[in-house]
């Protein structure tokens, strides 16, 4: 791969052991994907915040960098609110881990907001066609589908060393030709709400890493294409797709040939999955808390809500108290910005938590059944909280003791 | 028999590969090879240096100081961060030699200074046996068993 003067000289250790090791990483990774040179990004999305998934290895790797980031970065969520841990339940000596953690990126100059929907806070980070460095999956499937931004998959440390460098390797979802869909989904039935998340644990499977092209019936809201695409990276590995005639590419692409139509039927089969209705179904063993078949806790807001998502909520939950324990996610610019429909969301007894979610807390373990209107909270969390989970419309999540 | 004699014979004459340089530096080891993937994370005790994964090939092998070959890595981007914490524990393997490498041990060799080449000619899983002399130079891609 091609390198400028200056960047030889980075990687020769000229401005320190840490860019030198960034510069390492990038050119390295490039080297390997057949780049032809680093480019400029707008803004870097690290994950690697949780101290449940990063430890105490990932914060020893944070706490000895020293540096700045050049570009504006920002966080994954972490572990738990970094105010009301207490009240999800986090014990304190993780709580002094996570702290810990997120004051090391703030040294290294990182904007220290966690959530996994940056495009909801700051439209500056992400505009179609700049090229970015982040590494949670569901933004960057936000990110370069709905957005129309260009960005790799990249893991916690490249999009660390990215910031730290303001540059990433051209390859992959950077150059044209990788951004062309390589196999169709024609959605036979109308949809709406968390039918997306259902529909991407669907297309995921088929697609893995190839790039998904949706023909709908219905016109997708943006909260609708970030659940498809949510869903989509946690059951496949899908960075990019297109919608015909919604998301921003797709009246450049052609509907490629290989084409699966995707019935009512299947969609309805993911809500019957899981817990809550049957116990037998690959789900009843490595559970740690019982066979649970009721649903424990309402978990949303995976991805982070949105104003209007948050809304929504609000008007479900405007003259009962919901059933079950209800979290809902978001983030901390989200919350504070909507301090209405917080407050009438915490009126019910249902809680708005920031800065984390129910995939990335510790939080989750102790419940037995999580139900959850995401997609990728429903691929998510039987494989990272060792619990089993539910998908439902957030009416049903949201219900009432005699709705049932 | 005959045919494994040759096989041995030119084994024996095998004393260089060549790679492609990954991870920069020098070091010097034991070979551990396995044809199985390893996962850092969950699979290797960051303590003590020790492959815990039930049912691996290399399960209760001990990696430290190893020129440890294998395929490829797999499972969790933590592992990255696994590779740094045996690094700073001093349990970490003196070299890493991958058939085809991909970024979790790419970037863990690299942020732990561990030298490391990949597609090696000849491959190196089928050349090196466990217990050889090898000796890995991650800015050239060279590796000599000696």
């Amino acid at each position: 791969m091609y390198l400028t003067q200056e960047e030889e000289s980075i990687l020769e250790g000229e401005h320190g052991p840490t860019l030198k090791k960034a510069m390492e990483i990038l050119s390295t990774l490039g080297d390997i994907y057949g780049a032809d040179s680093l480019i400029p990004v707008k803004s870097a999305q690290i994950a690697g915040v949780s101290y449940k998934t990063i430890g105490d290895a990932g914060l020893e790797w944070i706490s000895d960098l020293e540096g700045t980031v050049v570009v504006p970065s920002i966080l994954n969520p972490a572990g738990m609110d970094l105010e009301r841990w207490q009240e999800m339940g986090v014990d304190a000596k993780f709580a002094s881990k996570q702290v810990q953690i997120v004051e090391a990126y703030k040294r290294l100059g990182v904007r220290c907001e966690c959530t996994c929907t940056p495009y909801y806070i700051d439209k500056e980070l992400a505009a179609f066609g700049d090229h970015l460095a982040w590494s949670e999956s569901s933004a960057i499937s936000y990110a370069n589908s709905v957005i129309g931004a260009r960005t790799n998959r990249e893991g916690g440390p490249s999009a660390l060393s990215a910031a730290l460098i303001g540059k990433t390797a051209n390859y992959g979802y950077h150059l044209d030709e990788n951004r062309v869909p390589t196999i169709g989904f024609e959605v036979d039935c109308k949809l709406t709400g968390a039918d997306y998340g259902a529909l991407g644990c669907l297309a995921g499977a088929q697609a893995g890493s190839g790039v998904p092209m949706f023909r709908v019936r219905s016109k997708p809201y943006d909260t609708e294409l970030k659940a498809l695409g949510a869903a989509m990276a946690a059951s496949g590995a899908v960075a990019l797709y297109h919608v015909e005639g919604v998301t921003p590419e797709s009246g450049q692409q052609e509907f490629p040939e290989e084409t699966i139509i995707i019935e009512r039927g299947q969609i309805d089969d993911v809500f019957d999955e899981g817990c809550g209705k049957e116990c037998g179904n690959g789900y009843g063993e490595g559970y740690k808390n019982g066979c649970g078949n009721e649903p424990d806790l309402v978990a949303l807001g995976c991805p982070h809500y949105s104003a209007s998502e948050l809304e929504e909520a609000a008007r479900l939950l405007e003259d009962h108290t919901p059933a079950k324990e209800v979290w809902i996610c978001t983030s901390r610019r989200v919350r504070d910005a909507n301090p209405d429909l917080v407050r009438r969301i915490e009126d019910s007894g249902a809680k708005v938590f920031v800065d984390t979610c129910m995939v990335v807390s510790p939080a989750t373990d102790r419940f037995g059944c999580v139900l959850t209107d995401s997609g990728k909270a429903f691929k998510y969390v039987p494989n990272l909280c060792g619990v089993r989970a539910r998908i439902a419309h957030i009416n049903e999540c949201l219900a009432g003791e005699d709705s049932d | 028999m005959h045919i494994l004699t040759n096989a041995w014979q030119e084994r024996i004459a095998i004393r260089t590969l060549k790679g492609r340089p990954i991870s920069r530096g020098q070091a010097e080891g034991e070979a551990l090879v396995t044809t199985q993937s390893i996962s850092f994370l969950g699979s290797i005790d960051p303590d003590t240096g020790v492959v815990f994964e039930k049912g691996h090939e290399l399960e209760g092998e001990d990696v430290t100081g190893k020129v440890l070959v294998f395929p490829s890595g797999k499972g969790s981007t933590v592992g990255s961060y696994v590779m740094y914490q045996l690094k700073k524990n001093g349990t970490a393997p003196a070299a890493v030699i991958n058939r085809s490498a991909e970024p979790i041990v790419v970037v863990g060799a690299i942020i732990s200074d561990i030298p490391m080449v990949d597609s090696t000619k000849p491959d190196a899983i089928d050349t090196i046996r466990t217990g050889d002399r090898v000796r890995v130079n991650g800015t050239s891609g060279a590796v000599y068993i000696l």
